[in-house]
Parts: C-alpha cells; structure tokens; sequence
C-alpha cells in the first residue's frame, strides 16, 4: 500500500522592519513550489492622510516581542483555520501618507479559510502586536500617540464569542 | 530585594523620561499590579505616566500578562499604553 502523500508543511514568514516590501513577491514566496494552495487573501495596512494634516506616522515597537507576538498569532491562525500559510510583516520608524505599513497574507486550500485566516491575523495583530502610532502634522507639531479604538476590541473578540 | 530590567513605550515612555532602567524591586513587589503601585512612589513623572492603571499593559519577557500575575523571575517587564499597531 502507498503511503499517503504528504502536503509540505505551514509556512509561517514574520518580519518586523523599517523598510517597505513586495507585495507581489511575498506571495510569491509563500506559493511557489507548491500545488496544495488554492486560496490566497492578502489584507495591505496603508498610512491614511486625514484632512490633509498628517505629515507622517511615526510607528514605535518592542523589538523581539513584535516578532514573537505575531508569529504567535500567525501560528494559531493555521492552526486554528487549516492554513499553508501567513506571512505578515509590520513596518516601523517613519511612514509617510500613502506608504504601507503591514502586510497579512494567508494561503488555504479554499478560499474562506484564507479570508478568516487574514482577518483573525489582523484582529490580533491590532490588539496584541506591540506597535504604537505617533502622529505628525505639517504644521510640524506632534498631534500624538493614537489612542487604541474599542471597535478594534471588538472584532478581536468576535473570534472567541460563543 | 531583586534587579529587573523594566521596558516603557510610546506615551508611558514619554512621560517617565527613560526607555529603560533596572530597579530594585522590594520583596513585597509580588505582582503587575504592585509592580506599578511601586513605581507610583517614585515621583510625578511616573504618577503621571501610570495615573491610569487600568489601561497600561504589562508584558512579562516579551510576553502579555494580566495585572494579577506574579512578577516571578522575570528579567524584563515592560509597560506601555494599548497598542495601535496594523
């Protein structure tokens, strides 16, 4: 009897890093090589300017915890949805309007799994990942630290309700 | 007494006045919570950055806990406000 074929195991890639990426090419990489994938929903974070008055997001981390935070929850994402993979990288320092700042890609066998899978990354990501947002005016004034919103609060704990 | 690194971001960062230090901890910091009662006691800019105990959030070596856990060996502890991070 043949022994049963084996698909590759979950991928999990998790950056933290000043630079932009590739979108195009982080999927890329997730996919290529393999033939089990036949879902792959990528959420793009962007630096939205409100009201003309933003000059840049500066965007603080705990260096180590991001990185570790994320895997966390990119782990329990594949876990918990079946996932062949997540990719998720978060940007820091300096973001100007229109820039990306985090990238969330998950690949399943079909598509729900990878459309639940980006959205629960995201929900934790937001909540749980420590990152916080500074916000820079033109006039050359800092406005502020973002305050966390409850509605962030609440998207995260539709994944644990009932 | 013991030495802990302690870690502060974004506003808490900011009002203490440092990212880091090391402290001496007495024996009866048992817990988060006392942790930041303590520190409280250390003057204005950290009743100013803590004034708000509720919302400051606390990760033991790089990982989140609730105000009630005790503070055990940890060489770490870090404090800062919720994150707005994605």
């Amino acid at each position: 009897m043949a022994a049963p074929s084996l698909s590759p195991p979950a991928s999990v890639t998790v950056r933290v890093q000043a630079e932009d990426f590739d979108t195009a090419a982080e999927i890329e990489a997730l996919s290529t090589g393999r033939t089990d994938i036949g879902a792959v929903v990528t959420f793009s974070g962007l630096c939205r300017e409100e009201k003309g008055q933003l000059a840049a997001l500066e965007l603080e981390h705990y260096p180590g915890m991001a990185e570790a935070e994320i895997r966390r929850i990119c782990e329990e994402a594949v876990t918990r949805f079946d996932l062949q993979g997540a990719t998720a990288i978060h940007r820091f320092g300096r973001i100007d309007p229109g820039a990306r700042i985090v990238l969330v890609i998950a690949a399943s066998t079909h598509r729900q799994a990878a459309f639940d899978g980006a959205s629960f990354i995201m929900d934790y990501l937001k909540t749980a990942a420590p990152f916080w947002k500074k916000e820079h005016l033109k006039d050359g004034t800092a406005r502020g630290w973002v305050s966390a919103k409850d509605a962030d609060d609440t998207a995260r704990d539709r994944w644990t309700r009932g | 007494m013991r030495e802990v690194r302690l870690v502060y971001f974004a506003w808490v960062r900011e009002r203490i006045g440092v990212g880091d230090e090391i402290v001496s901890l007495p024996d009866t910091v048992v817990t988060a919570r006392d942790l930041i009662a303590f520190l409280k006691t250390r003057g204005e800019d950290y009743e100013a950055a803590l004034e708000h105990e509720n919302v400051i959030r606390v990760a033991i070596d790089q990982e989140h806990v609730e105000h009630d856990e005790p503070l055990g060996s940890a060489r770490e502890i870090a404090l800062f406000p919720p994150m707005t991070g994605g």
